[in-house]
């Protein structure tokens, strides 16, 4: 028998180290466990070829939560920051916007482009403040901080006045492509924007939520992109050096098989090993599905729970792409020190809708859409020296692919995938030195992301705030005693935020407090 | 020169509700109608020979029964005949049916799995709690939710009680009933692919959404919250066909005192010194009134018969930018005789009822996709009635009329207007859907009626040919319907109204809409309110 710790931290992704560090600086003996050899989670910076290493799920920062990195005291070496979004078009005439200035397309679009950003990026600012708190019960016995939590939303909201207001309530629930089509006429601008909305989901810019989604991309820094010198693994280790000078334990290749259950209420966990570690607190990283399902197992709790989390949607779409190159590819029209910005490919918005449109029926888009990054050409360190990595989202290749993932089928994607680039980047083939592709299934068995989703499941209307990750279990405490999600899973999400791991630990402490 | 008290435009059935309340309540009225007939969507018209074609809407259940009794349409002619059942076909030669007795549809559905057989029980009181909840809503005015006004305060105070009062799981339920999409929402209960596919059609009808888009789930409810004779979520055919709705509706309007006249389109509503004066007919003749009330979709309204000088500029931009996309086309048929389908055993109930013809999820959800390339489906959805079976008024003795409603149908082909060839084109296509399951069907033709929803726009006047006068979207639903800030009823200039489905509650022939903008108008004359209160069969 080990000793007893205050809490257990199962993953240590860049959640649960958030959590675990938050804890452990408030005093709780804290030990986390990782199934990985390295610590981070979706957030890590891998070798996928000799000498050529990359950020290999999460490629960018964006919606780090400043209370996070204040709390914690991060200190992060960025390799780029603020970067440019450039969207490619096979002629040579991108379109470039970052914050609220956008060239490239008539005066008219740049005008509506700022209006559209100063919007949206204030709308982005009042969903923010409720992303980096615990969401309201509504209950008739719902506690003094949930009603205040309500009237402090109700306040905010009218604060925007009628004008915004309206504006807001009409604007929540819809589609990111009507709003689009409203507002300016270059194709690039629209499917720019629409692949900022749709990116890590299953939804197409025709659907309705997606308003929601592009909002959500833009609490925190407002769209404000930069990359860590040496890769996601940076913040990461920097959150774990936190969680240590805290006081926390972290332990790496430590897979947990399963929640110890004891009358009732959790007890600890026991390993792949047969090794346990008792504790009265355990707090999952995990997605929601596989901690309920998995490592609980239903019959621990309710069986109406259980459906719920069996109802959790979480088919992800987004494939990774990574590339070890002996030269930067030649892309027409863009200048040398572009390669280290943001690099998009969804020509218009009706490219990015038909690519979505294969996503629904299990197939893989015939002509995709991508996130593009070159980390080498502004953090050389990541590649032999005058060599390049390019690291690539590619959307959208369906969890359930209608004939499964197997080798073949990858192989066929990443082919597939490659001569779509080619039409923009014409010398990008002779330059490949050796590739690594990362479907939603390969993501799943390497990272333990149930569905490969990196929100952890789909970050909808329907599937957020009071409802995330399920109805009646918003507030990080799962049924079962003992038992908190500091994951994607839980509000507000995915995304490299912190949010979810913040809000977890503050709550835990809260409860703590109260017992 | 006569002044009328009000002017209602447009004679369909929430145009003649409004005009019916108000004369009702002691108000000069004049109700103007620009065809030759009565009913706008909701009419019945004899196209060929003696068969009576409703060639529009086509079948009665969200009529409300608070308006049905009020405005007395029993006494004034209108009869509504349940009609129960359904059929979907399969591919494979199978077909799932839809049976009115609960114990019948248990077994057909266990046919193909026991699970899902077990799940509709749950699935039908999930969908009736929500059909519930919305319907306290339907005959209110929705609150302003940037108003401090007591009125709209009050409002609010109650939809939150209503909402409230479901309970902590309940209130969750219906935040995801009102985001999800359709087809998830059935994944939630349902595995067979059939019964997935029957069950989603009502979350698109009249939409220009798939049953894969967030927020169709919602759309179910104007399918489900409808009654007849008090039986929730019943259809029937209206005795006649709907213009009978129409014709109820306007003799009750006349017998209260109003005044109707057809043949008289509207080509301005004239405006001065910043309220209505009156409106000017395309006949070029003016009349007055100090009240005007358009039932006809807000585009219509304010882009064709509106000064643009007279509106605010974000209104305009508002209006400009409503979503009222035609998505549903129709054909009428007259048959020599009543077609066999030869998949249904001999005898069974499942003739009688409607049917449809696609089997799966994926080819539902592929029909979305050939509208969204700007071209009507090519394996559309089809619903398919026979209302000459249960109404035998509809056509001569021993003869028929079908009703198809076919999904997905653009008001325009990749942005430009449809051909002759391409609307026969279209015709065909649901021809040789339905002639897959009926041999003889095809012989048996007499004449048909091919509607796009570009044929709706121009014959019925609504907008692209949109069945619910505007999307049933988000942004377009309770107070953001039809424009943020205009769900009231009120237009925006003084004396102006909106009656029609572009208002709350929506489309369907509801007449909801109709009697909420009577309320709001009686208000502001400091009449007394006669409009019907919510009351509940259950």
């Amino acid at each position: 028998m080990d000793e007893r710790y205050d809490a257990i931290v199962i993953g240590a992704g860049h959640n649960g180290l958030v959590c675990a560090s938050l804890l452990a600086k408030a005093g709780k003996k804290v030990l986390v466990l990782e199934a990985g050899s390295q610590v981070g989670g979706a957030a890590v910076t891998r070798e996928f070829a000799d000498g050529y290493s990359v950020s290999a799920c999460a490629h960018l920062l964006y919606q780090l939560q400043p209370q996070v990195q204040r709390e914690l005291d991060l200190k992060l070496t960025l390799a780029s920051k603020k970067m440019t979004t450039v969207a490619l078009a096979t002629d040579g005439n991108h379109v470039r916007y970052r914050g609220k200035e956008v060239s490239g397309t008539s005066d008219a679009d740049a005008a509506s482009f700022r209006d559209f950003h100063r919007r949206m990026s204030r709308f982005a600012d009042l969903l923010q403040t409720y992303l980096n708190k615990v969401p309201p019960r509504l209950a008739a016995d719902a506690g003094m901080d949930d009603v205040l939590t309500l009237a402090r939303f109700g306040f905010d909201v009218r604060r925007l006045g009628k004008t915004e207001l309206r504006e807001f309530l009409r604007l929540i629930g819809i589609n990111i492509f009507d709003e689009l089509a409203e507002r300016f006429e270059n194709p690039l601008l629209k499917g720019a924007l629409s692949l900022d909305a749709v990116l890590g989901t299953h939804l197409g810019p025709r659907s309705p939520n997606t308003i929601l989604t592009y909002l959500y991309r833009l609490a925190g820094s407002h769209g404000s992109l930069s990359a860590p010198a040496g890769g996601m693994s940076s913040l990461t280790e920097a959150l774990a050096h936190s969680a240590r000078d805290n006081g926390a334990t972290i332990r790496t290749g430590m897979h947990v098989k399963r929640i110890v259950v004891d009358n009732g209420r959790v007890a600890g966990v026991e390993t792949d090993s047969g090794e346990t570690f008792d504790s009265w607190l355990v707090v999952s990283n995990a997605d929601p599905k596989s901690t309920i399902m998995k490592l609980v197992s239903a019959r621990n709790v309710e069986p109406e729970f259980t459906r719920r989390i069996h109802n959790i949607r979480m088919r992800g779409n987004a494939a990774k792409l990574h590339l070890a190159l002996s030269a930067l590819p030649s892309i027409a029209g863009l200048e040398d020190q572009e390669y280290g910005e943001r690099i998009v490919i969804a020509p218009d918005e009706v490219y990015v809708e038909r690519a979505f449109n294969a996503a629904k029926y299990g197939e893989i888009s015939a002509k995709p859409v991508f996130e593009i990054t070159f980390p080498t050409h502004r953090d050389p360190g990541l590649a032999p020296e005058g060599k390049h990595v390019m690291s690539a989202i590619v959307q959208y290749a369906p969890y359930q692919l209608k004939q499964g993932w197997s080798d073949a089928t990858r192989e066929a994607f990443c082919e597939q995938a490659i001569d779509t680039l080619s039409d923009y980047m014409p010398d990008l083939r002779q330059n490949i030195v050796a590739s690594e592709t990362l479907t939603p299934a390969d993501i799943e068995e390497q990272f333990l992301i149930g569905g490969g989703h990196w929100h952890h499941g789909e970050l909808a209307l329907d599937q957020f705030l009071f409802t995330r990750p399920v109805g009646g279990a918003a507030q990080y405490a799962m049924p079962l005693d003992g038992l908190y999600l500091c994951g994607a899973g839980a509000h507000p999400g995915g995304g490299v935020s912190g949010a979810a791991g913040r809000n977890a630990a503050r709550m835990i402490l809260k409860r703590g407090k109260a017992a | 020169m006569r002044t009328y008290d009000a002017i209602v435009i447009g004679a369909g059935h929430n145009g003649l509700t409004n005009a019916a309340y108000l004369a009702k309540s002691g108000l000069d009225v004049l109700c103007l109608e620009r065809n030759d007939y009565i009913g706008g969507a909701t009419a019945s018209r004899s196209l060929y020979k003696d068969w009576l074609y409703t060639n529009c809407s086509y079948v009665c259940s969200l009529l409300r029964p608070e308006i049905y009794r009020d405005l007395e349409l029993a006494r004034h002619g209108l009869q509504v005949t349940p009609y129960g059942g359904g059929t979907t076909f399969m591919q494979n030669g199978d077909y799932l049916g839809n049976y009115p007795d609960p114990e019948v549809h248990y077994r057909e559905y266990a046919r193909f799995s026991k699970a899902d057989a077990d799940a509709y029980e749950r699935y039908s009181a999930d969908t009736m709690r929500q059909c519930r909840f919305i319907r306290d809503f339907l005959l209110r005015t929705p609150p302003d939710p940037t108003s401090f006004k007591p009125k709209d305060l009050r409002e609010l105070a109650h939809l939150g009680a209503k909402f409230f009062e479901m309970g902590e799981q309940r209130m969750y339920d219906t935040i995801r009933f009102w985001t999800m999409s359709v087809a998830e929402y059935l994944d939630e209960y349902f595995e067979t692919d059939v019964i997935k596919a029957a069950l989603s059609q009502s979350g698109i009808i009249g939409t220009a959404l798939g049953i894969h888009s967030p927020g169709t789930a919602y759309v179910l409810l104007h399918h489900y919250m409808g009654e007849v004779d008090g039986v929730m979520g019943a259809w029937g055919f209206a005795r006649g066909g709907m213009g009978a709705v129409a014709a109820a509706l306007s003799n009750s309007f006349q017998s209260y005192g109003g005044e109707l006249r057809t043949d008289a389109g509207v080509e301005q509503i004239v405006v001065k010194n910043g309220r209505v004066k009156g409106v000017a007919l395309s006949s070029g003749e003016e009349i007055d009134a100090r009240t005007v009330v358009s039932a006809m979709d807000v585009k219509r309204t304010f882009l064709k018969c509106m000064d643009k000088n007279d509106l605010d500029a974000d209104f305009y931009h508002r209006v400009k930018h409503f979503k009222i996309r035609g998505s549903s086309g129709k054909l009428n048929i007259a048959l020599d005789g009543r077609p066999s389908f030869p998949a249904l055993p001999k005898g069974s109930p499942l003739h009688d009822g409607d049917m449809h013809f696609i089997d799966s999820m994926e080819r539902m959800e592929r029909a979305y996709d050939d509208w969204k390339e700007g071209t009507w489906s090519k394996d559309p959805y089809v619903d398919l009635v026979l209302p000459s079976v249960v109404d035998p008024t509809m056509a001569p003795p021993g003869k028929h009329i079908m009703s198809c409603f076919i999904q997905y149908c653009p008001a325009q082909i990749d942005g430009r207007p449809w051909t002759s060839e391409e609307r026969d084109q279209f015709g065909q296509t649901v021809i040789d859907q339905i002639s897959e399951y009926s041999p003889d069907f095809k012989d048996l033709i007499l004449h048909v009626e091919i509607r796009t929803a570009q044929d709706i726009d121009e014959q019925s006047g609504l907008t692209e040919g949109n069945i619910f006068h505007g999307e049933l979207t988000m942004d377009q639903l309770m107070f953001n319907r039809p424009i943020p800030g205009y769900a009231q009823y009120r237009g925006p200039v003084a004396g102006l109204y909106m009656c029609g489905s572009s208002t709350h509650p929506g489309g369907g022939v509801m007449a909801a809409p109709g009697c909420n903008a009577a309320r709001e108008i009686l208000y502001d004359l400091k009449r007394p309110d006669i409009t019907p209160v919510n009351f509940s069969d259950d």
